[in-house]
């Protein structure tokens, strides 16, 4: 047993980073078949010619961008509000939207917008994909500030209230300092998860608003492409350091 | 008002327009009937829940509940030996931690991606067994059920690992102490001492990977290639090609249902689950 359990988890990390590992060593092949052919950096500049690849990027980051800030004050504020006070409708909502399946979510949004549209004459575009991205980044950024918020005392803020401030002086000057590790890591959090999704944006994208997961969707469905590996490389090297930044700084 | 109140208006408000209002609309449409150019219409009707007892939804609804299962009863086995080797590891414990989360980070669509990339006729696999000499023929690994049971355990397997893990770090290790001075051998205390004990997070793991597994969407769609119907693509073709937006607004209230279901057992039974 004590030898065989290194042994197994060993394998067991192969499992989970092998497959990553190997589809970015080959995103630096020559040949666009699996057969190592040779150095090369023709598929990251490929990236950079493709303008569907450029635009879907684009439209991602304004995406997450917007969802990001949204998302993070309004978790943060809620966050707050059920400190030490629950209201079981609000968190039973919260947990809900987090467990509900994706395309489920995504067709509901999808019904709600086309039936408003019926008296607004609007159309689907980047700005509901925003608003479908603020509502299950939420739970997210709840979550995580709420676990913040359960290793500060609430003697912080009632000195501060005898002391003479305000509630909301107590809040933007006392409690708010204190939380920003947590917020921080929400919002990154919050981007990634953001920049990551495909299956509720793409039924809630207009046709002039393709996103990067929507592009790599696309082209994986044609089969495997030298170009998505590169791709998939530099997303995961990018994800990998923001979530090992928002680790160290939730650990401060 | 008290400040408080005040700051849960904002997510109040989203919550009610982005997430209940969505669902009350999908209920309403799941009694109504298909239009003519494939919108909805009434009268209001119960035909589309009595449609989901239809042998051919039905088996779409089993096939998918024995994936979910599948796909858990695999993350069991393979997570279980891991959390303890990561709770019994003399140090680097966070770093073990990490790199079981790190992938789960990166972007569930590329890891989706991986497995395309490593499985399809001229993949990594295939590529590499026909250059060792052992096969002739490309194996058909990509498309078909166990390739998206594998996708599945591959995608949901850190949140089997993590509350495992959680418990197994609390367990009390003169208990395995004593069952080993007792006389069981190392294998007999895991699977009568510490698996017992460690139920709450079997539970909480279980209950993790299998609520996103019974609605997953893009692993059947991409690693089945369309063969492997599972009942999330059954809610997106009925809203896409079908164009029969009443019956998968009944597939996605039923799925809801189970869903919802499970959640309110599990937190029941736990009184801080997912925090």
């Amino acid at each position: 047993m004590k030898r065989w359990l290194p042994v197994y988890a060993s394998a067991f990390f192969a499992f989970l980073h092998l497959p990553l590992l190997t589809l970015a060593i080959f995103s630096f092949n020559s040949s666009r078949f699996t057969h190592w052919e040779g150095f090369s950096l023709a598929w990251y500049r490929a990236i950079f010619h493709d303008p569907q690849i450029l635009e879907g990027t684009w439209n991602s980051v304004v995406i997450a961008f917007w969802a990001t800030i949204f998302s993070t004050v309004i978790g943060t504020l809620c966050a707050y509000g059920l400190w030490k006070r629950n209201s079981r409708t609000l968190t039973g909502a919260l947990y809900l939207s987090l467990v509900t399946p994706e395309i489920v979510s995504g067709i509901a949004l999808l019904a709600l917008f086309q039936w408003a549209f019926r008296f607004l004459h609007w159309q689907l575009g980047l700005y509901t994909v925003v608003l479908a991205h603020i509502a299950f980044c939420i739970a997210y950024v709840v979550i995580v500030v709420s676990a913040r918020l359960r290793t500060i005392s609430p003697a912080l803020e009632e000195a501060a209230l005898d002391l003479g401030a305000n509630p909301w002086q107590a809040f933007w000057y006392v409690t708010l300092p204190a939380l920003a590790p947590g917020i921080l890591a929400a919002a990154l959090l919050a981007l990634t998860v953001s920049f990551d999704d495909y299956v509720i944006t793409s039924m809630v994208a207009g046709v002039d608003s393709e996103t990067l997961p929507m592009v790599i969707y696309a082209m994986a469905r044609r089969g495997a492409s030298p170009v998505i590996n590169a791709i998939s490389a530099l997303i995961t090297v990018i994800f990998g350091v923001l979530i090992l930044i928002s680790e160290r700084v939730r650990e401060t | 008002m008290k400040l408080r109140t005040w700051f849960l208006l904002p997510a109040c408000l989203c919550m009610a327009v982005l997430f209940a209002a969505p669902f009350a609309i999908v209920m309403a449409y799941s009694f109504l009937t298909r239009g003519s150019f494939g919108g909805i219409a009434l009268p209001w009707n119960f035909e589309n829940y009595q449609r989901l007892v239809d042998p051919l939804y039905l088996s779409i609804l089993g096939r998918s509940f024995l994936m979910a299962i599948g796909a858990t009863a695999a993350c069991l086995v393979l997570a279980f030996p891991a959390a303890l080797f990561i709770s019994q590891a003399p140090r680097h414990k966070n770093l073990y931690l990490q790199l079981v989360m790190l992938p789960f980070w990166t972007s569930f669509l590329v890891r989706t991606y991986a497995w395309i990339f490593l499985l399809r006729d001229t993949g990594l696999f295939n590529t590499a067994l026909q250059a060792l000499g052992l096969i002739h023929e490309p194996l058909p690994l990509l498309y078909n059920n166990g390739a998206v049971l594998l996708g599945l355990v591959y995608g949901y397997l850190p949140f089997m690992v993590l509350p495992i893990y959680a418990t197994l770090e609390r367990l009390d290790p003169s208990l395995v102490e004593a069952a080993a001075d007792l006389g069981a051998r190392p294998l007999t205390t895991v699977f009568r001492v510490v698996v017992p004990l460690s139920k709450p997070g079997i539970v909480a793991g279980s209950v993790l990977v299998f609520i996103p597994c019974l609605g997953a969407y893009l692993t059947p769609d991409l690693l089945g290639g369309g063969r492997t119907v599972l009942v999330g693509n059954l809610v997106q073709n009925q809203f896409t090609t079908a164009r029969d937006w009443p019956f998968g607004s009944a597939v996605s209230i039923a799925l809801m249902a189970i869903v919802t279901l499970l959640l309110v057992i599990f937190l029941r039974r736990e009184s801080e689950p997912l925090a």
